[in-house]
């Protein structure tokens, strides 16, 4: 029964977890949301732009995107955020007189996002049916309005379960963040849970964030689960019999 | 139907390779205005591909283009397919977007039209095919019928000066061909110029004014409906006819 109270102590002590859980939804979470979104929003732009130059016409542009794609994709999430919370810190400072590393934090994820977020949509472009391009073609619309009208718009629908899992990717590294030094009220749910941690010598506040997480992710997945399925097996729909007997006598 | 604008479409010596292969070897095709030319052939022959070519949705590596006397190679591919419409086998109807907005799109896109002047000449578009009851549906709640209906109002809503029909009907279930092949008639009848791949040989010997038979990339023979199905002159057309009839 020792070794049973023990690990109680040092992962369900309530009342540890009671002190830090007001800091963690008060600071913590929005900090964590406000990270998250953000960089997933840059990324989608940053994505969205290195989609369309990876299946351009042009081996240029493809090339950019490919190799953007490779070094951000091929890096640990951590060591980005260092190289460029760390390297670009001093510069910022010097331009704006800002020592603020967050908004250096969000850019570092939205970096990493963008490369992932980027294969997304172009796997997603790439999966509209080529008669879509060629029938907006043959109406008269130019090769950028049909990929935007017509391409793009069905490409991302397409997608949207695999940009969800992305969100839920940001969520959790945005924990990373912490390595960039963040002023307390700046922290997000992870730092909050291991300050309390590293002071008390008891890991129930990691847990408690852990669970906080949780909340957050577990229903992100199952709209995930949800909207691949709908995609899957689509709306039950009613296809009513054509009438055929409709056009006769009614195209004059 | 009402009147349309209908032009004379006429392809020269028309040569397209895809690497080694050899695709269009030298088409001639003549479409009087208001004409309906059918063009029949096996899989493979090259008819879908001449469409694409006579639309510059491919561009030929050789030959000319003319819409009503004039070559359109020099135009912007963009503004010489404004003045063509097309249907195509697999419909490609916009999936995402309501039946209306399947058809008002390029008006208000292209032709620059306000938006409900585009919305209500759309509507007015699906009433002449019978499918103004559906337009705020999506495609995908259609019948393969209904939806290549709506195809066809959203190429007429353009005011075409020639229509391209690839293979309208072949990916119909047999019930609903007759719905699209009697709208084509109505279209023919009423005077557009019209180019029509085709498997319809009861289309292709009724209503055309003209049957050319592709094989192989090059223009076997060329005529009259009644001359091309009563009397073939070519083994090739012989052979074909007597395996699709």
């Amino acid at each position: 029964m020792d070794v049973l109270e023990q690990l109680a102590k040092t992962f369900l002590d309530w009342e540890a977890m009671a002190e830090v859980i007001p800091a963690m939804l008060t600071v913590g979470l929005p900090n964590t949301l406000i990270l998250a979104v953000s960089s997933a929003f840059f990324g989608c732009v940053l994505g969205m732009i290195l989609a369309v130059m990876g299946i351009s016409r042009n081996p240029i542009p493809r090339w950019i995107a490919r190799i953007y794609t490779d070094i951000f994709r091929g890096l640990p999430a951590i060591l980005t955020i260092l190289l460029i919370g760390l390297g670009l810190g001093p510069v910022v400072r010097i331009l704006t007189g800002s020592t603020n590393p967050y908004p250096l934090g969000i850019l570092a994820l939205s970096l990493m996002a963008a490369a992932y977020i980027g294969e997304i949509f172009r796997s997603g472009i790439q999966s509209v049916e080529s008669g879509q391009l060629e029938a907006s073609r043959a109406l008269g619309f130019s090769y950028s309005a049909a990929m935007v009208l017509i391409v793009i718009p069905q490409g991302i629908r397409r997608v949207l379960p695999a940009l969800v899992n992305q969100l839920i990717s940001l969520i959790k590294d945005s924990s990373l963040i912490y390595m960039l030094g963040l002023l307390a009220s700046q922290r997000e749910i992870f730092r909050i849970g291991n300050d309390q941690a590293a002071t008390t010598g008891n890991l129930s506040p990691l847990v408690a964030a852990g669970l906080l997480y949780l909340c957050l992710t577990v229903p992100l997945t199952h709209l995930v689960n949800f909207m691949d399925k709908r995609m899957r097996e689509g709306k039950t729909q009613k296809v009513e019999p054509d009438e055929a007997a409709a056009i006769i006598g009614k195209g004059h | 139907m009402s009147e349309f604008s209908s032009g004379t479409l006429t392809a020269k010596n028309i040569h397209l390779s895809f690497g080694s292969n050899h695709v269009l070897r030298g088409i001639d095709l003549h479409v009087p205005k208001g004409t309906t030319a059918s063009v029949i052939g096996p899989s493979g022959s090259g008819k879908s591909t001449l469409l694409r070519v006579m639309n510059r949705l491919i561009e030929p590596d050789q030959g000319d283009i003319f819409l009503d006397d004039r070559s359109v190679l020099k135009d912007n591919p963009d503004e010489l397919r404004r003045r063509i419409g097309m249907v195509f086998q697999q419909f490609n109807l916009f999936p995402h977007k309501t039946v209306v907005q399947n058809v008002s799109l390029a008006l208000s896109k292209i032709r620059k039209m306000p938006k409900d002047q585009a919305h209500a000449k759309a509507l007015e578009q699906l009433d002449l095919v019978g499918l103004k009851h559906k337009a705020d549906a999506r495609p995908g709640n259609l019948s393969g019928g209904q939806q290549q209906r709506v195809a066809i109002a959203r190429a007429l809503a353009m005011e075409p000066e020639v229509m391209f029909f690839d293979e309208a009907t072949s990916a119909l279930d047999p019930e609903l061909v007759k719905g699209v092949l009697a709208l084509m008639t109505d279209l023919s009848k009423g005077g557009m110029t019209m180019v029509v791949v085709t498997h319809e040989m009861g289309f292709s010997r009724n209503v055309s004014d003209t049957v050319t038979f592709m094989d192989g990339g090059v223009v076997v023979e060329t005529g009259p409906p009644d001359q091309l199905f009563t009397e073939p002159k070519t083994d090739r057309l012989k052979g074909f006819l007597s395996d699709v009839l």
